[in-house]
């Protein structure tokens, strides 16, 4: 997430991800320490035997601590499920990030495919590009009238997700989120947003994916989310122009005091710190704020997360000690700043 | 409020925007609450998915009918449909053809399709009937070398040789297991036998 990329005020990332297994060994349920073992050679094998960067690091995920499995699944290369199941599995690394491969996880391989901002259609020719080559160094169990089996019948066929992260934080202040995403209900597009105490959104953030993976094309399932994300744009567009012409002193005040309380507080929670960093984000894109760039606040979001403060500091805290070095983090990173324009 | 998933306190609200009967609100952790933003699908889909099973399977099945459902099993791994309606996730990739009309009415209600239109891999030898007549062939192999029948098990090494090296496209091609007539297998179809007609 560098803040760049087409949109990169709104939409914040693109993923895709393909479900993989190989035909010869049952799915990680069945499947025996001796298979996961094996699996996971088969793999390495052929990730060794690809022309990949030279860089690629094949991390074997049962050897990492805590905090380094947390720290993995903060970045998003790795899942909640890779992270804490038992017995052999792996991830394999991008030095640049762009893609990791998830080995025994729900699927034997689940291949994910980053970029900043939208731009579904050149992460696809990388995804379809580095499946090609795992291909050809193994083989996949696939039929040709269900496609890529997978371990659930909810990723047969294409095994294919696409999602796109997107910031709305002025659809969540002029509460016409719900409205908005009941309206895509219909089209067979997941939305999903994540909020904390109080009905206060987590970092305004939502995840639009699809939701079928068979009968249809890569290609048309990338479609169906991406011409919805127009739209979703195009919405937030006219909310934050709204704030701006009706709101704009209830808007500067919010963006203000967000400011000021990540700026001064000596104790803040991830979720506090994830609330006003949305408001933050949104007061930078509209040019509220002077002297702070987005790709700070994006990295703020990441760096503030508890495994990544933890890593910064170079050594395990408790969750109060946190608060208070990711209060410290936020002030040296966020000085310069200069509060919303008193016109 | 205490965690959906566990006892630690639920310190994350998410709504679900999508489920058709409108928004839902979902109490978790900090822990769960990562889980589902990581995760890539809709919430907990092995739980949905036995929802939508235990729902579909009532309307459509006399309970006698989902009870010898519930039992059949699949000869490569041995996992029962009941065992998949519990925990969501299948055994193996044959477990598509064990279970082919049993998961049939599931596919529609998730994707509304029942066949693959998309992406082919260059290597079809990934076929879950080749390798389960691999692991038959494999079976009758050590079978007939513990009753010291040579002959035989070269025979079948022989065969299933073939098969591993030939680019034999088992459940593939629409006219498969031309060069593997096996009078004893039991699952061997007409030469013109495709997938469509494994049950
Ligand atoms: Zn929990
Ligand atoms: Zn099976």
């Amino acid at each position: 997430m560098r803040g760049d990329g087409p949109e990169s005020d709104i939409v914040m990332s693109s993923r895709i991800r393909l479900a993989r297994n190989l035909a010869e060994f049952p799915f990680v349920r069945k499947c025996s320490d001796k298979d996961r073992i094996a699996i996971a050679a088969a793999v390495r094998r052929a990730i060794d035997a690809l022309p990949l960067s030279s860089d690629t690091e094949y991390v074997d995920v049962a050897k990492l601590g805590d905090l380094d499995r947390q720290f993995l699944m903060e970045r998003q290369l790795i899942s909640h499920e890779l992270s804490e199941t038992e017995g052999a599995r792996a991830v394999i690394l991008d030095p640049q990030e762009r893609f990791s491969i998830m080995v025994n996880e729900e699927d034997h391989l689940r291949l994910q495919v980053m970029q900043s901002g939208l731009d579904l259609t050149s992460a696809w020719k990388r995804m379809n590009e580095l499946d090609d080559l795992l291909e050809s160094k193994l083989t996949y169990a696939f039929t040709k009238k269900l496609g890529y089996l997978t371990a659930c019948p909810t990723n047969v066929g294409t095994g294919l997700r696409v999602s796109v992260m997107l910031h709305l934080p002025a659809l969540v202040a002029t509460k016409q989120i719900d409205k908005v995403f009941r309206a895509f209900n219909k089209i067979n597009v997941a939305v999903r947003g994540l909020f904390g105490e109080g009905s206060q959104f987590m970092g305004d953030l939502y995840q639009v994916s699809n939701q079928m993976t068979l009968g249809k094309s890569e290609e048309t399932l990338m479609q169906r989310v991406s011409e919805v994300i127009p739209r979703l744009i195009d919405y937030e567009r006219k909310a934050r122009e709204f704030l701006i012409n009706e709101k704009r002193d209830d808007l500067n005040d919010g963006i203000s005091r967000a400011l000021g309380i990540l700026k001064t507080a000596k104790k803040i929670s991830s979720e506090e710190t994830m609330h006003y960093l949305s408001k933050v984000r949104m007061g930078v894109n509209l040019g509220l704020i002077d002297n702070v760039r987005i790709p700070t606040v994006n990295k703020l979001f990441i760096h503030t997360q508890p495994a990544h403060l933890q890593k910064l500091c170079g050594q395990k805290l408790s969750v109060s000690a946190r608060n208070t070095e990711r209060a410290n983090y936020l002030q040296q990173h966020l000085s310069d700043s200069v509060d919303p324009k008193a016109n | 409020m205490k965690c959906q998933h566990c006892e630690k306190t639920a310190t994350f609200h998410i709504t679900e925007l999508t489920d058709p009967n409108g928004p839902t609100i979902l109490h978790l952790c900090e822990e769960h609450a990562r889980t589902f933003f990581n995760q890539d699908g809709p919430p907990d889909p092995a739980s949905a998915l036995t929802n939508m099973l235990a729902k579909q399977l009532k309307l459509e099945k006399a309970a006698d009918d989902l009870a010898a459902a519930d039992k059949k099993q699949c000869p490569m791994c041995g996992i029962t449909f009941a065992e998949f309606r519990k925990g969501g996730r299948l055994g193996c990739p044959y477990d598509y053809v064990a279970f082919e009309e049993d998961l049939e009415p599931l596919l529609v209600n998730i994707h509304g399709a029942t066949s693959h239109s998309g992406k082919v891999p260059k290597n079809l030898n990934g076929s879950p009937e080749r390798q389960f007549r691999l692991k038959q062939l494999k079976d009758e192999m050590r079978e007939a070398i513990t009753k010291e029948q040579y002959e035989v098990a070269g025979k079948l090494r022989d065969k299933i040789a073939a098969i591993e090296n030939g680019q034999n496209e088992i459940g593939q091609n629409e006219n498969g297991q031309s060069d593997e007539s096996n009078e004893e297998a039991p699952n061997d179809g007409p030469p013109d036998d495709d997938f469509q007609s494994f049950s």
